[in-house]
């Protein structure tokens, strides 16, 4: 272990680490003075990068909805979506309030889902390849939609109900198998990537059982996309955020203390339970929005770094939300118009550019000497 | 109970040490604690006296970091129970009078972690936080949904950071530090959580000769100071010997002797948890027992 | 017993396990044959001219089998000791996505549609994914170790798979032959593939097998292992290269097998202990076993169809894991 570097030279004078006495009244008020200040430096550019994504995101929705084939202007998005009728062009009210209004939100929102998530994993369980695309959420989801587009030639709303299912389904198997034990929540982890695993087989084989036809829908289906975006699926997503993220707020302090370890964490008064409870609430939103989406890759993996790149360090959980929200909104626009007449699903797009995004996080985390 | 804010304010000592009238801050009765049906610790009578430095010694593997896990609440005894005095305000001071002890399992976490504090040996460094960030952790337990944060939080990491001498690293990140500088803060963060008993499992490992004697020197000051309890596990029989008023040895999960360093550290005693010859001295610096071990295939001469 | 004839012991019945296994895949299929009847066309005694082909198919199957069990069952056990991580996978290197990849490109854009035009494309495909892999993880400051290679085989792996979706997506002609190939079968390979093949089987195993020792020393960690003498740089970079030629291999012959390399290394670490002296050779005996076990449970279950043995791993394979895990000491992950 290296010497006292510079701040703690006056402490070499007092080897035997004397404490500081007859300091007076004023001088402990400059120090907690002092201490209120540095605790709120970061906060504060918390709190800027937060505000700045929620414009980005803004920004990036607007722009989703108005730009594109076929351009509205603000104003004539106002008119619209005030519910009148643009005397010009009759249709584009149809092709805002059906098509790019809704895909623009489900893409914000199920973005925002998987940030988060993503982010609580990677804190909770202090590991950065925790995500919920790695632990058999995706797949559980991803395994129950397939079959019943293929099997069953479900349609419409039935998908992503039958998607929300298999994702539960999953968690709760991971959350049975690890009960009781000791490191639950890593267990629980593992027995994720083993069912991950089993599912990915299953996909396979119904792949393999099915006309190329539904193959190809289970396919666009399997690598995320915003193509089905409606009304009633964003109320589905909305509703399961509106539930589980105040739930999730209040977990945040107890993930800031299951970044100590389980140890620190309980005796400072919050058990390991408390933490797995947020695990939970953070499977459950992933499920949500896999449900609405399928899986869309490295969302959920690449916005907790991303985010905490622009915090300067600090693990923020709204902050991770936006970017995922913001990665999803602009991936899917990037899908659609990147390379002409071909319209890549987000997930494709999401993956393609995740990777050497990640590798660059692998490699940076490298350089701080954690991997 | 009532927090001291000001690194100055005289508090009553509550030094007991083992010659004064005993009072047990925490106790075990019959405490028996085990991993996956593996006992461990096996029926042990304990008495942490209030006020004083504990050490607890004894062999690698004899039960010494699972005793601070069974009295830190990390783990439920398989039988027999770890009782908790009542804090300071609520008893009668140093009256003498008996003070009424608690099952620490029948406390709520919070209300626990108000009274303990516990260091772990070695605990995860979480990454991208600053030093003052960290050591403000410790201020949860005395958080609710509708307390948050408030002025007497700043000044209770205040004086954590200005005893430990960390005020200077406030605005570093805390995996940016050395080890040493890393120890101070993980003792500011168990001070700042405010409570009249801190665990500390092996506080010096992996610290030079220097920096150790800097962390007991800390850790002694708050107990003359503030009247903290104190028990650590420390591997370093000397220092253990120089620093505690009490010394606790283990050996295979049992008690082997309990009392001050003077009185129960001889040669017979590190014979009979170590397993060890020695030679035991006075030390010339602090006066407490020096334990000067043989080598195994080397006869030493007669004592004195 | 001494631990001389325990092992013994322990080989013969792996071998007689092998045996058995062999027989079953010949004897048994979702085409009924005689006993007799194969006995016969096994002798060269005649037969009919369809249950020939059929007995003739079942050997070079049963040839795929062994090899790709093998292979994948010490590839395994070589990765898990290499990055220190009983999760790992050989799949993890990048091996299975590289070649998943590199399948899909010949489909979907130089329109190869045959076996063995898959079988160049995935070997390829495989071994530029494990030198990126590899290559990646080591770019970070302070060189590669287990962490960083399986973050940055996680990383690859995802990638790639992207881009064949991307392409996939978007070609219905290519998905139509790829998900025949991407669900991992040993059936339908005859012996002149199998004999193509075999020479990078022999020496990804000649390889593992000589460094059997510094997986050893591997396993007590870098400096531990740096102390003992083992040029580490040489001894990982062996053990990788051994890694990916096997799995290309496996992966080139039969698709993607999942789960096997992970499994079968925790089942031989269960009957001989934690030497790797002791693991590669079991893993060589249990990996053929278990895969031919799955592949015959899989011509048996849903008849007259069969289910493919990559699937049939992963249902074998998982609940075993599971049970590893809920079982397993915490510790050693």
């Amino acid at each position: 272990m290296s010497a006292p570097v510079a701040p703690s030279v006056d402490r070499a004078g007092h080897p035997h680490g004397r404490m500081p006495r007859g300091r007076d009244a004023v001088e402990a008020a400059a120090v907690v003075a002092l201490v209120a200040r540095a605790r709120r430096r970061p906060l504060r550019r918390v709190r800027l990068v937060i505000a700045g994504l929620v414009v980005a995101t803004g920004a990036v929705v607007l722009a989703r909805v108005l730009l594109g084939e076929y351009t509205v202007t603000l104003v004539d998005f106002v008119h619209i979506l005030r519910g009148e009728t643009i005397e010009a062009a009759p249709g584009a009210s149809f092709i805002v309030m059906e098509a790019k209004l809704p895909r623009a939100l489900i893409g914000a929102l199920a973005g925002a889902a998987f940030g988060a998530a993503g982010a609580m994993f990677q804190t909770t369980l202090r590991n950065p390849l925790a995500s919920p695309d790695i632990i058999g959420i995706s797949l559980g989801a991803s395994a129950a939609a397939v079959v019943a587009l293929t099997f069953f030639d479900a349609q419409g709303f039935v998908v992503p109900l039958a998607a929300l299912a298999g994702a539960l389904a999953v968690s709760l198997v991971m959350y049975l198998v690890a009960r009781g034990t000791s490191f639950a929540g890593q267990r629980m982890v593992l027995v994720g990537i083993g069912i991950a695993a089993l599912l990915a087989s299953v996909i396979q084989f119904v792949m393999t059982r099915t006309s190329i036809q539904d193959a190809q829908a289970a396919l666009v289906w399997l690598t995320g996309s915003l193509n089905r975006a409606s009304w009633p699926l964003i109320g589905l997503l909305a509703l399961g955020i509106a539930v589980l993220v105040p739930a999730l707020a209040v977990n945040v302090r107890r993930m800031r203390l299951a970044e100590l370890g389980d140890e620190l964490s309980t005796t400072l008064g919050s058990p390991a339970s408390g933490a797995r409870l947020g695990l939970l609430l953070a499977v459950a939103l992933s499920a949500f929005a896999t449900a609405a989406t399928g899986p869309i890759s490295f969302v959920a993996f690449l916005a907790g770094p991303i985010s905490r790149r622009l915090t300067g360090g600090r693990p923020s959980l709204w902050a991770a939300a936006l970017v995922g929200a913001v990665i999803v909104v602009a991936s899917d626009y990037l899908g659609d118009y990147l390379i002409p007449d071909v319209n890549l699903p987000v997930g494709v797009v999401t993956g393609a550019l995740g990777a050497p995004l990640m590798l660059a996080v692998v490699i940076s985390a490298g350089r701080h000497g954690k991997a | 109970m009532t927090p001291h804010h000001t690194p100055d304010a005289a508090v009553t000592p509550l030094r007991g040490g083992a010659d004064q009238s005993p009072m047990p801050a925490l106790r075990t009765f019959g405490l028996s604690l085990a991993y996956d049906g593996h006992t461990v610790v096996d029926d042990l009578d304990l008495e942490v006296q209030r006020g004083a430095v504990t050490a607890i010694v004894g062999p690698n593997g004899c039960g010494k970091s699972t005793v601070l896990r069974g009295l830190s609440r990390l783990l439920k005894p398989v039988s027999g129970e770890v009782l908790l005095s009542a804090a300071v305000s609520e008893s009668s001071g140093g009256s003498g009078k008996p003070v009424p002890l608690r099952d620490v399992w029948s406390m709520r976490a919070k209300e626990f972690a108000r009274r303990v504090a516990l260091l772990p040996q070695t605990p995860p460094v979480p990454e991208g936080i600053t030093v003052v960030d960290l050591v403000g952790r410790g201020r949860h337990p005395h958080h609710s949904l509708v307390r948050r944060w408030s002025e007497a939080d700043d000044e209770a990491i205040a004086v954590a950071m200005r005893v430990t001498d960390t005020l200077e690293l406030a605005e570093r990140h805390v995996e940016e530090l050395s080890g040493g500088q890393r120890q101070r803060v993980w003792i500011a963060l168990t001070l700042a959580q405010d409570t009249d008993v801190i665990l500390l499992d092996e506080p010096t490992t992996y610290l030079d000769v220097a920096h150790q004697i800097d962390v007991l020197d800390l850790l002694v000051e708050l107990n003359r100071r503030r009247g903290t309890t104190i028990v650590m596990v420390l591997h370093d029989l000397n220092l253990a010997a120089r620093y505690a008023d009490q010394v606790v040895a283990l050996r295979g999960g049992r008690l082997v002797a309990q009392g001050r360093p003077a009185d129960v550290v001889d040669e017979a005693f590190v014979r009979s948890v170590f397993g060890l010859e020695s030679r035991v001295i006075t030390d010339p610096v602090a006066g407490t027992p020096l334990v000067i071990p043989a080598s195994r295939d080397q006869l030493i001469g007669p004592t004195s | 017993m001494s631990s001389r004839t325990r092992s013994l012991t322990l080989t013969g019945a792996l071998v007689v396990l092998v045996g058995v296994a062999v027989l079953a895949s010949i004897t048994i299929g979702s085409r009924p044959v005689a006993f007799g009847d194969v006995v016969a066309v096994l002798t060269g005694n005649g037969g009919d001219l369809a249950d020939r082909g059929v007995v003739e198919a079942r050997i070079a199957r049963t040839a795929v089998g062994l090899l790709v069990g093998a292979g994948l069952a010490v590839a395994g056990a070589a990765m898990q000791g290499l990055t220190r991580n009983p999760l790992a996978d050989p799949g993890l290197l990048g091996v299975n996505a590289g070649a998943s990849l590199a399948v899909v490109v010949a489909i979907s854009i130089f329109g190869v549609g045959t076996l063995t035009g898959y079988v160049w494309w995935a070997m390829a495909g495989a071994g530029i994914a494990a030198v990126l892999v590899h290559a990646l993880a080591g770019l970070a400051r302070g060189g590669v170790t287990p962490l960083r290679l399986t973050l940055a085989g996680a990383a690859v792996s995802a990638g790639l798979a992207s881009w064949s979706s991307g392409l996939l997506v978007s070609s219905q002609q290519s998905l139509d032959s790829f998900r025949f190939w991407q669900v991992g079968t040993i059936g339908g390979r005859g012996l002149d593939l199998v004999i193509t093949v075999l020479p990078f089987f022999a020496v990804g195993l000649v390889v593992v097998l000589l460094a059997v020792r510094q997986l050893n020393a591997l396993a007590l960690g870098d400096d531990l292992a740096r102390g003992l003498g083992e040029s580490l740089l040489l001894a990982r970079a062996a053990v990788a290269l051994g890694v990916a030629v096997l799995c290309g291999a496996a992966t080139a012959l039969a698709g993607p097998i999942g789960f096997l390399g992970l499994v079968v290394p925790h089942v031989a670490r269960f009957v001989v202990g934690a030497d790797h002296r002791r693991i590669i050779p079991v893993c060589l005996l249990i990996g053929p076993a278990l895969l031919l076990v799955a592949d015959v449970a899989g011509r048996v279950v849903v008849r007259p169809t069969e289910v493919q043995a990559g699937i049939m791993t992963a249902v074998v394979g998982v609940p075993v894991f599971v049970m590893l895990v809920r079982r397993g000491r915490m510790a050693a992950l």
